[in-house]
Order: C-alpha cells, then sequence, then structure tokens
C-alpha cells in the first residue's frame, strides 16, 4: 500500500546545521579563557616560634639583594644597575663558588660536569659550598611588585639553570619534566642533589 | 589537446557534507576547553612577566587571591585591596578565606593547598608582605606568583 504513494523521504533539512554549529561555535571561541594556572612556585618559611634559635650564617655565605622604595638594587653592598641577566650570572657564580667544601660539597663538586667544575672560582669571599650558600632577598614596603618577582626571578633562573645544566638540559626543559614519570623524576632530583635552592625573602622594612 | 579537454569536464565542487562535522569537531573541542569565569574580578589585573614559571599539577588544590588597585576607584579608592572570591578583604582577615578553603578540600589535601597570588604589577610590596604573613600564619605556606610568560624589557 506504501508503496503505491511516493511521498519521499521526510528528511530535515540539513543545510542549516553548519550555519548553527558556526554559531555555536563562535559564542564558545569568544567566550574561552585558556586558563593559564603558570607562576613561580615559593614555599613560605613556617610561622616564627617564640624561642627560634638564631642561626647564625658567615657573611661570605650569604648573597645579599636589597630593594628600596625607589625600586634601587643593592647587591653585595654595591648599587646595582645591570641587566637582570648579569644578576642571574652573578648569582650562578656565587652558588657554584666552592670557597671552602666540606666532605658533602665536595661530593657535590665531583658530581658536576667538567665545564661547570671549570667555573667554580673557589674564591674564599665567597660561598664554602652550594649546600651553604643562601640567597637572600629583602625587599621595602614601597618597592614594586613588578622589580620584585624580576629579582625572584632572576634567583629562580640561576639556580634552575644550574640543575638544567647538570643534568644536560635547557632550564626551560628542566622545568616542565614531569615528576609523574620516573625518569624524568630521576632527572629532577639528579639536578637538585647536594644544591638547595635556597632563596630567603626577607619580611620587607617598614 | 583532447586529453586534457576530457580531464576538465569533472566536477570542480568542492564537497561541503563533512563541513558540518569538522565545525561540530572545532565546538566540540571549544565546548570541553572553555572555562566560565565564575567570579568578576573587580581589581585591575596586568600581572608581571617572568621566565622561570612553573605550571600547577592539579588544579583542585588552586586558591585564588586577586591583589590590585579597584577598578571601580569611585567607590572603593585607589588604595591596592585585596579580594577574594567577590568580596573585598583585610589581610588579616584572610586565615577566614584560608580555612574555608581548606574545608573544601579532603583531610589528606588540605595541607597541599596552593595559594595562587595574582597581583598587578604596579602594587607595592607592603600589602604582599603582609598578605605573606597571614599566609604563613594560617599555614597556607605553598604560594603561586602568578606571572606571564615574556622577555623583560
Amino acid at each position: 500500500m506504501a508503496r503505491n504513494k511516493d511521498r519521499g523521504t521526510p528528511e530535515v533539512s540539513s543545510g542549516s546545521m553548519a550555519d548553527i554549529a558556526f554559531l555555536l561555535l563562535i559564542f564558545f571561541l569568544v567566550t574561552t579563557t585558556i586558563a593559564n594556572d603558570k607562576g613561580i612556585l615559593m614555599q613560605l618559611p613556617p610561622p616564627p616560634e617564640p624561642d627560634q634559635p638564631i642561626v647564625e650564617f658567615q657573611e661570605r655565605n650569604i648573597f645579599k639583594i636589597l630593594a628600596n622604595s625607589n625600586d634601587q638594587l643593592l647587591v653585595e653592598n654595591e648599587v646595582y644597575v645591570k641587566p637582570m641577566s648579569e644578576l642571574k650570572e652573578e648569582i650562578k657564580a656565587f652558588i657554584l663558588n666552592f670557597g671552602n667544601p666540606d666532605q658533602s660539597g665536595i661530593d657535590t663538586y665531583n658530581s658536576l660536569p667538567s665545564q661547570m667544575k671549570a667555573r667554580a672560582k673557589q674564591s674564599p669571599e665567597s660561598s664554602d659550598h652550594p649546600g651553604k650558600a643562601v640567597v637572600s632577598f629583602k625587599a621595602n614596603r614601597g618597592t614594586s611588585y613588578e622589580l620584585y618577582i624580576d629579582v625572584l626571578d632572576a634567583a629562580q633562573a640561576a639556580y634552575n639553570e644550574i640543575y638544567a645544566e647538570r643534568v644536560g638540559i635547557t632550564a626551560q626543559e628542566y622545568l616542565e619534566l614531569d615528576k609523574s614519570k620516573d625518569v624524568e623524576k630521576r632527572m629532577y632530583e639528579q639536578g637538585k642533589a647536594g644544591i638547595p635552592k635556597a632563596i630567603s625573602i626577607a619580611e620587607p622594612d617598614k | 589537446m583532447s586529453k586534457f579537454k576530457k580531464s576538465s569536464s569533472a566536477s570542480q565542487d568542492i564537497p561541503t557534507a563533512a563541513l558540518p562535522d569538522i565545525i561540530f569537531m572545532l565546538l566540540f573541542f571549544f565546548m570541553v576547553t572553555t572555562v566560565m569565569r565564575e567570579q568578576e574580578i573587580l581589581v585591575k589585573q596586568v600581572l608581571p612577566k617572568a621566565d622561570q614559571l612553573s605550571k600547577i599539577q592539579k588544579k583542585s588544590l588552586v586558591s585564588h587571591i586577586y591583589i590590585g588597585e579597584p577598578k571601580n576607584v569611585g567607590t572603593y579608592g585607589a588604595e591596592p585591596r585585596i579580594q577574594t572570591n567577590d568580596v573585598f578583604m583585610e589581610a588579616d582577615e584572610l586565615t577566614l578565606f584560608v580555612n574555608q578553603e581548606k574545608d573544601k578540600l579532603s583531610e589528606a589535601e588540605r595541607d597541599r593547598i596552593t595559594m595562587a597570588l595574582n597581583i598587578d604589577s604596579e602594587v607595592k610590596m607592603g600589602i604582599v608582605s603582609d598578605v605573606e604573613q597571614t599566609l604563613r600564619k594560617s599555614n597556607a605556606r605553598k604560594i603561586l606568583y602568578k606571572s606571564l610568560k615574556g622577555v623583560k624589557n
């Protein structure tokens, strides 16, 4: 019976399908904000305890960076006007000085690749070994956040470049190591071994 | 000559039947990646540029704090303010916010909470350090200075 009548197959016209999809697409394109949860990770020290012993550091083991409210820098007691990339190199030289290494310092030194060993100045006025070196940064309450991040970035870069060079990759690759994978985690640990990231941020002056 | 003419008789239309499928694929991609902004940011946000950026592995552990000059200077003044969720806060009130955020997490993850500090680059360090001191006291010591990838000038 149905065979006789030629009704044609009922079809929803799909010609405008692309247009509808386009409309939705453009809506989502406009509303999308690809989340960027990236930044400089820091671990704050635990809150001070009342009877905390004061740890003494020798002057030579501290790399002092001070910033005032006019965004001027004082690095190792000298006014600093050079770019941040120079500061990074100075911090690197300070960390890898090996002026007076103890046993663990010597072990660290021996684990370094030869081109990094060659850079150790072994000056008695700079840090004993990386395990003792501390980069100290103190800002003023009036220092701009931008400068603070710049200095922090330079200090982080110095450490990351040292870690990365030890395992033979670039700092960028080192930062992107995925710690959930065994091989990459081992590289990460190997880079850090014996050289703790000691960036101390003091409470700003009033 | 005739050989070439023959081949030109083929239809030259690009088949558009697959076009909706392609568009749908793109559509689904954007639908999945879209994160609707759940809160309105009331302060100026020009993040500083930095180079040594780490990525956060687990997004559920991150809580955001925004600091900057209010956008609506007439109502809130020109001094930098701290914003969490939808309200302005004083630095010493942050403990409450930290505890609220910690309550949202499971017991085991509470110590791993990361505070993402979204700070405008024009802000002075005073308010930033006040916030850090409060975070230290409220035991949320992992912080992330949110910044953009970029070369400094």
